[in-house]
């Protein structure tokens, strides 16, 4: 009988069901949406910040001062130690290669060049445009082009194993020479491939292929600093310690977090005889920024959550209210308070159900459809969330239905049967 | 009985006076006040979707001005170089506050190449300690000590900021050192150890009235940091230009274009989810409301029944659900600001402004969206002839 009330409630009210299944679905979806957004944009945020640099810079270890001013390096080149370009793959085999976004390594030399009619005394810096690199069967390309994302090329980025150059735009512009053009550095002429634009010291300066440099300077795999671009976790109490200090237990903590300390300590296990250091302008207010944007997505899902909740629960007391009369008759007919509230609450199950999965299945392709058209990634949709979400569908709708159903049951059935419902 | 006479005539009068107004008056509060149940889940669903959209907007506006903010933490913004390496003039800090207008602050900076003891070259900056540590707060600036004069001379010695790099090569265990500059030495006391990953840990930091009197230099560049929108930094930069004619000013494209990425994509999501968000508590209220009206055509049959023509009729339920609409609104735009200003707290430490300017819209989407839930089930109601519904079919 249970049933058949049941089935039949739901085929001769399709209007009315589907109006309470939409509401139910669009709250689901919503909510499906909103959490898989909040729960991915720190992964996402943590990537975009990426852009303002490196947050790694690795030095040799017994390295001499840095004589520089505005970037312009004042001290001659042949000074100091370097790292071996031979180590650089090793950085893919450290604990937390997955979150290294890049690297690119700096080899700046002072050189002569000319072109045309300017000639001078300028500083040539060797790196990594986007170089293909391999550790064992590993593959992978890193260079400035994923590290500095803000340097803008006209023309084309030279290759890494050619002879090319990138030209300052201000040198550029000093010696009038445009992209296809050539320029003679130390006695031997070499293509400009494009004019490079940086806001910063490089626009005085010809960057070139590291090898290039190297070869200036007459020292094969040697490199000057490296700058490594990692996704890290904030730093906490933590990150702040000293390693030495720490026991076995959390000192494997410790390794096993990707706070930017232990990477920067993983990367001097990796690379002999170098010192790995924070660049603390943007290692430390990446922190801040990226728990402002996290945190205000997870205040907005909750505002969102709060919402469909509401509007569930209006609609379902909208539905409930409508049948009155029904009520009425059940109860004339001798049907207890429970019975009557058990089929309300059979027939919320029911519909919270359905909405669930549908809305489920919706929310995730739009959670999906967010991701690429904002980020151009995939928002990952954790399997644990649908039977969260189904939870809270059936939750939203028994409370959203609980105070309608009791004041439907307490209903005279006498008033409900006259018609004055 | 005159009294009462002239009381009657004059309800008469009221009443014939405008007999149509104070009728549909009634009616239309009356509907509310009977159904007070119904009313007020569909006044409720209304509120809540007003609620979401102004909450929305009014963070999708503010929440920009937030973050640009706290991106200001990652130091200036913009450059001022004098031309060719010349010094910048001795009044250039004032003169750019006075171009920021406490929208910003600008630090100045001046560099010379010193020898050390043992004939070591090394960079000394001369700058202003107050503002470089507001504005570069990631400087981790350790051990101040506080400085005894106990020197015997009578001139107390300049106490220095030292990068861990540069306190390697002339102060290893901290102790005073002096410094050579075109034949002039200075001596100086490690104050501080300055820690930045970057080339500021191999110089050496002097408070600038003292780097002046010592090398005779003026600064040469001015660290900027600008407030507010792209197009008010540009504004910013212009006016640099003129307040400073004999300096160049860069952007620092490397936080200019990252925070402009970064707030891009913050934008977008922010907005996406507004719009996902308005959207269904839209959908929501029609949902709701379709069937508040639908439930009601027993007042319309009854109506049409009576004589009330087709236009009437449709004017009655299109003024009952804009007056929905618009009480919606009003309560929704207030529970929204509320909740604007709770996540600007929660997140921000900083209050939402609350912006009236969204209201109007805020309105017009609601009355827009009632008067649509009122449109579907009115024109399906139309034809059916009032009998039947009255019949109970």
């Amino acid at each position: 009988m249970f049933a058949r009330l049941l089935y039949e409630s739901f085929r001769r009210q399709k209007r009315r069901k589907l109006l309470a299944a939409v509401a139910i679905t669009l709250g689901v979806t919503i909510a499906t949406a909103m959490i898989a957004v909040a729960t991915d944009i720190g992964d996402k945020i943590n990537r975009e910040l990426r852009s303002l640099g490196a947050n790694l810079l690795v030095t040799p270890q017994e390295d001499t001062l840095d004589v520089e001013i505005g970037g312009v390096n004042l001290k001659p080149p042949s000074d100091g130690n370097f790292l071996n370009e031979a180590d650089l793959p090793k950085i893919r085999g450290t604990f937390w290669h997955h979150n290294i976004v890049g690297f690119s390594p700096m080899l700046p030399v002072n050189v002569q060049a000319s072109a045309g009619s300017g000639a001078a005394n300028v500083s040539l810096l060797g790196t990594y445009f986007s170089k293909m690199l391999t550790l064992g069967k590993d593959q992978f390309t890193t260079g400035v082009r994923i590290t500095h994302p803000w340097w803008k090329v006209e023309g084309t980025w030279p290759s890494d194993e050619s002879q090319d150059v990138l030209l300052g735009e201000r040198l550029a512009q000093r010696w009038s020479r445009r992209p296809g053009d050539t320029i003679e550095i130390a006695g031997q002429p070499h293509r400009i491939a494009g004019i490079v634009s940086t806001g910063s010291a490089e626009d005085d300066e010809i960057v070139s292929p590291l090898a290039l440099a190297q070869q200036v300077l007459g020292k094969p795999g040697a490199v000057r600093r490296l700058y490594v671009s990692a996704l890290t976790k904030p730093e906490d109490a933590l990150a702040r310690r000293d390693p030495k200090t720490m026991n076995p237990e959390l000192f494997d903590r410790w390794y096993c977090s990707p706070y930017v300390q232990s990477i920067a300590y993983q990367l001097q296990e990796a690379i002999p005889h170098s010192h790995a250091e924070q660049i603390r302008q943007v290692a430390q207010n990446e922190g801040t920024v990226l728990s402002r944007i996290k945190g205000l997505m997870l205040l907005v899902t909750l505002a969102a959550l709060f919402a469909s909740a509401l509007a569930v629960s209006a609609a379902m007391a909208t539905a409930i209210f409508e049948r009155r009369r029904e009520v009425g008759l059940m109860k004339a007919l001798g049907a207890g308070n429970v019975a009557v509230a058990a089929l309300f609450f059979a027939e919320g199950t029911l519909l919270a159900i359905f909405g669930g999965v549908v809305g489920f299945a919706v929310g995730s392709l739009l959670a999906r459809q967010i991701g690429r058209s904002i980020f151009n990634a995939n928002i990952e949709i954790q399997p644990v969330l649908f039977p969260i979400i189904l939870a809270i569908a059936v939750i939203v709708t028994f409370v959203g239905s609980a105070a309608a159903i009791r004041r439907a049951v307490q209903f005279d059935p006498v008033f409900a049967l006259r018609g004055d419902a | 009985m005159t009294t009462q006479a002239s009381a009657a005539d004059s309800v008469v009068a009221r009443r014939s006076g405008s007999p149509h107004t104070s009728m549909f008056v009634r009616m239309l509060l009356r509907a509310a006040v009977l159904r007070r149940g119904r009313a007020a889940s569909a006044l409720l669903a209304m509120v809540v979707a007003a609620a979401v959209a102004t909450a929305m907007m009014n963070l999708y506006v503010d929440v920009q001005a937030k973050l640009r903010k706290e991106f200001r933490s990652y130091g200036a913004n913009l450059v001022v170089v004098g031309k060719d390496g010349a010094s910048l003039p001795p009044d250039a800090v004032s003169r750019a506050e006075q171009v920021l207008a406490g929208k910003g602050m600008a630090v100045p900076f001046a560099y010379v190449v010193a020898r050390t003891a043992n004939g070591q070259s090394i960079v000394v900056a001369g700058t202003d300690f107050d503002r470089v540590r507001t504005l570069d707060a990631w400087w981790k600036i350790t051990g101040t000590i506080s400085l005894h004069v106990d020197d015997s001379s009578d001139k107390p010695p300049t106490s220095a900021w030292i990068g861990v790099r540069a306190a390697s090569v002339v102060s290893p265990k901290l102790e005073p050192f002096d410094l050579t500059f075109q034949g002039r030495t200075i001596h100086l006391v490690p104050a501080s150890q300055i820690q930045t990953g970057a080339s500021e840990d191999s110089r050496i930091y002097l408070p600038l009235s003292d780097f002046v009197a010592w090398t005779e230099l003026n600064p040469t560049t001015l660290e900027v940091a600008a407030n507010g929108s792209p197009e008010e930094v540009n504004a910013t930069m212009q006016q640099l230009v003129q307040a400073l004619p004999g300096a160049e000013i860069h952007p620092v494209r490397q936080i200019v274009e990252g925070e402009a990425r970064v707030l891009g994509k913050t934008r977008s999501t922010l907005y996406a989810s507004a719009i996902l968000i308005i959207l269904t508590s839209a959908l929501c209220v029609l949902a709701t409301l379709t069937g508040w009206v639908f439930d009601r055509r027993k007042d319309f049959a009854i109506m049409k029944a009576l004589g009330a023509s087709e236009r009437l009729v449709s004017g009655f339920f299109a003024a009952e659900a804009a007056a929905l609409g618009a009480v919606g609104a009003v309560f929704g735009f207030m529970l929204g600001i509320a909740i604007a200003i709770w996540i600007g707290h929660a997140n921000f430490h900083a209050p939402v402004v609350p912006r009236f300017s969204v209201f109007p819209y805020v309105l017009a989407g609601s009355i827009a969206v009632a008067l649509l839930s009122a449109l579907v089930p009115m024109s399906l109601l139309r034809r059916v002839q009032p009998a039947i519904i009255l019949k109970g079919e």
